[in-house]
Parts: C-alpha cells; structure tokens; sequence
C-alpha cells in the first residue's frame, strides 16, 4: 500500500477512534447511571407544560435560499484553491482569469441581494 | 534527527494517541481556566473553589455528575438518529486535528509523500458536525431542539464561506495547501527583505485573520453567535433532550472542536510550531528542522493555541447576541464581500512581488 492510502487509512482509524471515544464515555455512564424512566420524564420537554402537537410540527424556515446560495459560492472555493496554490506560476494573466471568476460570481450575489433574498421577510 | 524505523501499526497506534492527547487534555484545560476562572473573574466571583487546590479537579467532579445521570430517550425521538447525533459531531473533531502538524516530524498525516491538501481536508471535514446538529435537532422530536437544529444549519452553512474564503489569501500567500508548507513559508517568509520575525501571516493576512476568527467564533456558535443554543429563547437548542452523558459530549465537541479551530488559526496566521527565526539564531546549533522541535513544537502550539481560544471566550463572555437575521445579513453582505475583495487584493499583491 503506498504512503498515500496509508494517510486515508489513518483518517479511517481517528474516525473509529472517535466512535471509540464516545463508545467508552457512554459505556462508563451506563454503568453508574440509573435506568427508571417514567411516562413523565420521557416526555419532550416543552417548559413543563404538556406538549403541544407533534414534535415535527411545522415551522418556517426564512433562510433555506441561502442553501442555494451556498452550494453556488462553495463550488467557487473548490476552484479557488488550485488556482491559489499556482498563482506565482500563472502570473497577471491567471490573476485577470479568476478576477473575471469571482466578478461573475459576486455578480450572483449582487443579484440575489437586489431581489431581496439576502433580507428577512415574512 | 533520530531514525527509528515503526511498522505501521506501531506508527497509527502512537498517531492516535497523539491524536487523543492534542483533542481531550488540552479541552478539559481551556474549559478550566476560561470556562471556570476567567469567567469567574470577569464577573467578580471565585468561580468553583473546593474540588482541588483553586477547584482544578472541578471537571473531574462535573464528569463524575454527569456519568451518574439517567440516560432519557424521549418517546416520540427517533432512536437511532437520537444516538448517533453526538457520535457524529466528535467524528467531525477528531479529523480535524488530524491535520495539524506540532513539529517538523509531529504530523499525523501530511508527510513527505503524503496527503498534501491538509487545510482543504480539515475545511471539508468541519462541516460534518452540521450533520450531526441536524441529526440532534432532528431527531429529538421537539419544537425546541428543531429550531435550534434548523437555525444552527443556517448558521453554520452561512460562516462556513468566509471561512474558506479567508483561508484562501493564507494559501495564496504560502502557494501550498500543505499545513507543514504553510508553517515553513511562514518560517522563510520576509516582510519588506527582514526576516528576523519570519512573515507570520497575520501581520500581511490581517483582514484574512480577523474573518477567520470571527466565522471561527459563529462555526463553534458561540456568543455572540450562540443563537442555535440561546438558553433564553430556545433552553439549549439542539441539546435540549438529551441528558447525562450524552449533554456532556455535545459539551466536550463544542470545547475541543474550539480548541482544534484554535491550532488551525495558529498553523495558518501565528507561524504554527516554529517561533520567529531571530530566537533560532540566538541559540548556536539549533536550526528549525532539528530534531528538538519535535518537543518545543507541541509547547509553542498549545501556548498559541490558548492565546487564541483567550480570544475566543473573551469575545464569548463580553458582547451580547446578534438577532437571527442579522447574524445571516453580516455574513453574506459583509463577511463574504470583504473576503472576496480580499482574495483578490492578495492575488494582485502576490503577482506584483
């Protein structure tokens, strides 16, 4: 196996130390802890009041546009970063390439901003 | 430089160690003298005093507190989703500090031949703890800890931008997106031909910086950020159902996720596990690749790394909190512009010189 795959194998380990981790701290509370539940303490907690509904109820969610958004600017950052990595080489003419890049991209934003997306209405 | 030669199982097992030692000690430290003493001193009080000389077993205590408490499943949670929630977000912890690199041969991945994209990495696999927010705020079946899922989501996706794109001057400035690249063009670096301090990136990446740091700051939803925990409108958002252990590893992701954010803020912009170059020359036969970095290296990181969570809980405990649509307006009128004009004022700079 090269060094390389070696590297990602090790990502895997830290995960399965992270598990390992919360594995004992839960094992080690499940020791000592006490197991009673009652039809009052399983309840979900609503202020002390009985709950009102399902606890799935609806809500308005005012900011799921900026999911869209998101996903628009973080694609732009997975293209930064090689470019950012080679600027030296690629001199003034990769510095006007991506100026005209992120131009565009601001351009998005810009329009998105004058629609009124980026406010809070109701 | 000593040659020993490991297996590679040798070579995890000890990786992982180191990886344990940097994530759980240095958590249980900041929330000691920040969480428990700074605090208490800003507000006039002791803070806890009687576990201990100065309370300094007080976390021992509070674990101990924790672990004795009943583990409750809310009827209408689903179960499964309900439990894995905080597995996830302490997945998300401890691949971050995979990446960071706490001396010249202390790298846990990142060596000569190997994964050399170290910030991009640690960028990608910082947002799997949105995965699990959601998942706890999800799953819990209640009103509050769905709105606290919901707006942590919207938070974290909105400051997740300007911190990439405030990373992107540092990698522009380095030309790697190695972490030990940055750290030796950070080392190598002048500013205007002098060379005594090397050229730590937040002298010439200061606007760079100071987004970091603040989407650092709403990343860990901190105050003024906490809106997705804010104990006065929503109890503790997304953790408002568990209890017990559970509650408490949601509290040890959130510290030692601020504590790894603080390493990576230290390896970008404070010059990582080397100190300036002038304090290299004082001493005869000392370079910056000996092998004794590999013990100065891990001290001069976890001494920046407590300057910076000082910032963290200092900006925490001082200003109060933004309103949700004002936290949303900062990020995407201001945050993000100002990133943007400083990725391509970092770009002209770098192409000039």
């Amino acid at each position: 196996m090269s060094e390389f795959l070696r590297e990602y194998l090790l990502v895997l380990l830290f995960g399965l130390l992270a598990i390992g981790v919360v594995g004992a701290f839960l094992g080690l509370a499940s020791l000592l802890r006490p197991d009673r539940p009652t039809a009052g303490k399983v309840t979900n907690y609503e202020s002390g009041v009985d709950p009102v509904g399902d606890g799935w109820s609806q809500s308005q969610i005012r900011y799921y546009i900026f999911a869209l958004l998101f996903v628009m600017f973080d694609v732009e950052a997975v293209f930064i970063f090689p470019w950012a990595t080679r600027l030296e080489e690629y001199g003034y003419f990769g510095l006007v390439e991506m100026v005209i890049f992120i131009f565009i991209l601001a351009l998005g934003l810009a329009y998105a901003w004058r629609k009124g997306v980026l406010r809070w209405s109701s | 430089m000593i040659a020993i030669e490991l297996a590679y199982w040798q070579e995890a097992i000890l990786k992982l160690l180191l990886g344990f030692a940097i994530v759980l000690p240095p958590a249980g430290i900041t929330v000691y003298l920040y969480l428990f003493k700074m605090v208490s001193f800003m507000q006039s009080r002791l803070g806890p005093m009687e576990a201990g000389p100065y309370g300094s077993l007080q976390l021992v205590a509070e674990i101990g507190k924790w672990a004795q408490k009943e583990d409750i499943f809310p009827t209408k949670a689903d179960r499964f989703v309900y439990a894995a929630a905080p597995f996830v977000v302490l997945i998300s912890t401890f691949l971050l500090v995979l990446v960071v690199p706490f001396g010249p041969d202390l790298a846990i991945i990142g060596g000569e031949n190997g994964v050399d994209t170290g910030i991009f990495f640690a960028l990608a696999v910082s947002s799997i703890s949105v995965i699990g927010i959601l998942m706890a705020g999800w799953a819990s079946a209640s009103k509050y800890s769905l709105l606290g899922g919901l707006r942590a989501a919207g938070q974290l996706i909105a400051y997740e931008l300007p911190l990439v794109l405030a990373v992107v001057g540092v990698v522009i400035q380095a030309g790697t997106l190695s972490m030990q690249g940055i750290v030796s063009a950070q080392y190598e670096g002048e500013i205007f031909g002098f060379g005594g301090f090397g050229n730590p990136y937040f002298l010439t990446q200061f606007v760079g910086f100071m987004i970091f740091l603040i989407s650092v700051q709403a990343e860990l939803a901190q105050a003024p950020f906490d809106m997705p925990v804010a104990e006065s409108e929503l109890v503790t958002g997304y953790m408002t159902e568990y209890s017990g252990m559970r509650f408490l590893l949601f509290f040890i992701g959130e510290f030692a996720t601020a504590n790894v954010f603080a390493f990576i803020a230290a390896t970008l912009f404070l010059g990582g596990w080397a100190v300036p170059p002038f304090l290299v020359d004082m001493i005869p036969g000392l370079e910056i690749d000996s092998w004794a970095f590999n013990l100065i290296g891990p001290a001069v990181m976890i001494v920046k790394m407590l300057l910076l969570t000082f910032v963290v809980y200092w900006v925490r405990f001082t200003f109060p909190r933004f309103r949700e649509d004002q936290l949303q307006r900062f990020a995407w009128k201001v945050l993000i512009p100002i990133s943007l004009v400083n990725i391509a004022v970092t770009g002209l700079l770098k192409v000039v010189f």
